[in-house]
């Protein structure tokens, strides 16, 4: 279903999210992508960065946790989480994550400890987000 | 990329067949939909190693034997690999496979979402077709895919 075709209240939240500057141009692309034979593709995406970027935020807590000056570790694992985030078009994900690397630059833990707490919040929210708003089309359909 | 079809069965010659290498489950999930829904044929998998045992190459030979090439099925139009990977980065594949003789002439387009000039001077100067600054867009894919067709291919 193309994004202008959806119903009031999921073509209503869908612009809310753009206009908040949840979701960037990324998401439209994935949305081109769908198709008839296809109609889902976005949800699976978002489904399957959601179930795989779990470990990843557990491996960040962990590591600063255990070994909260490995600075390197915690940058590998976040450039990786930002990948993905970055390929679903989660905007405000992606700018949280590009913050936490650069205290990881300048070895600024406190910096990495509030922003990860800023990390976790937009991930959870856009979750939220999308699965109402993956709700909402499904029940137009 | 000289491919005995007289003598293999082909799968349709006019399908691209792209080689995907990429460590994220969610990357290679859209690399995937980009590439089949511009009607290539993919194979994705998760590392450089793998890549390198799909196309029947040893990690530590630099040359595999003489002979060996042209029983190689694998037929691979084009390779496309995330820079980043742990284990063997996708410059580390980029050299493994331009040292090759079956696929040294094989296109090979490296995927990154730093956009760090040196490294991707680097990559082009190894032999890299292209380098694609992520998140890949369709765009990107439809391009790459008319520079193979426009390629002269053997039927």
């Amino acid at each position: 279903m193309e994004g202008n075709q959806l119903p009031c209240q999921a073509s209503y939240m869908r612009n809310a999210l753009f206009n908040q500057g949840y979701l960037d141009d990324q998401f439209l692309q994935l949305e081109d992508l769908q198709d008839e034979a296809n109609p889902h593709f976005v949800e699976e995406v978002v489904k399957l960065f959601y179930s795989d970027s779990a470990r990843l935020i557990r491996n960040i807590e962990l590591t600063l946790e255990n070994t909260p000056s490995d600075f390197e570790k915690l940058d590998n694992i976040m450039h990786q989480y930002k990948g993905s985030s970055s390929s679903i078009g989660a905007k405000k994900v992606k700018k949280e994550c590009t913050q936490f690397q650069e205290y990881c630059e300048v070895e600024n833990i406190d910096g990495c400890l509030r922003t990860f707490q800023e990390v976790k919040q937009e991930h959870a929210s856009l979750k939220r987000k999308l699965e109402n708003y993956f709700q909402l089309v499904r029940e137009a359909r | 990329m000289a491919q005995n079809c007289e003598f293999l069965p082909c799968l349709d010659s006019n399908e691209v067949h792209v080689l995907a290498v990429d460590d994220s489950l969610v990357d290679r999930k859209v690399i995937e939909r980009l590439l089949r829904i511009t009607s290539c044929k993919v194979t994705s998998v998760d590392s450089g190693r793998r890549a390198l045992q799909y196309l029947g190459l040893h990690e530590e030979e630099e040359e595999e034997e003489e002979g060996s090439a042209i029983y190689n099925e694998i037929k691979v139009d084009l390779i496309i690999t995330d820079y980043c990977m742990p284990g063997m980065t996708g410059f580390e594949l980029l050299k493994k496979i331009k040292g090759s003789s079956a696929f040294r002439e094989t296109p090979v387009v490296i995927m990154s979402s730093e956009n760090v000039v040196a490294r991707i001077d680097r990559c082009l100067e190894e032999g890299a077709k292209e380098f694609i600054v992520k998140p890949v867009k369709l765009s990107d894919v439809e391009r790459l895919k008319s520079s193979m067709v426009g390629q002269a291919r053997i039927q």
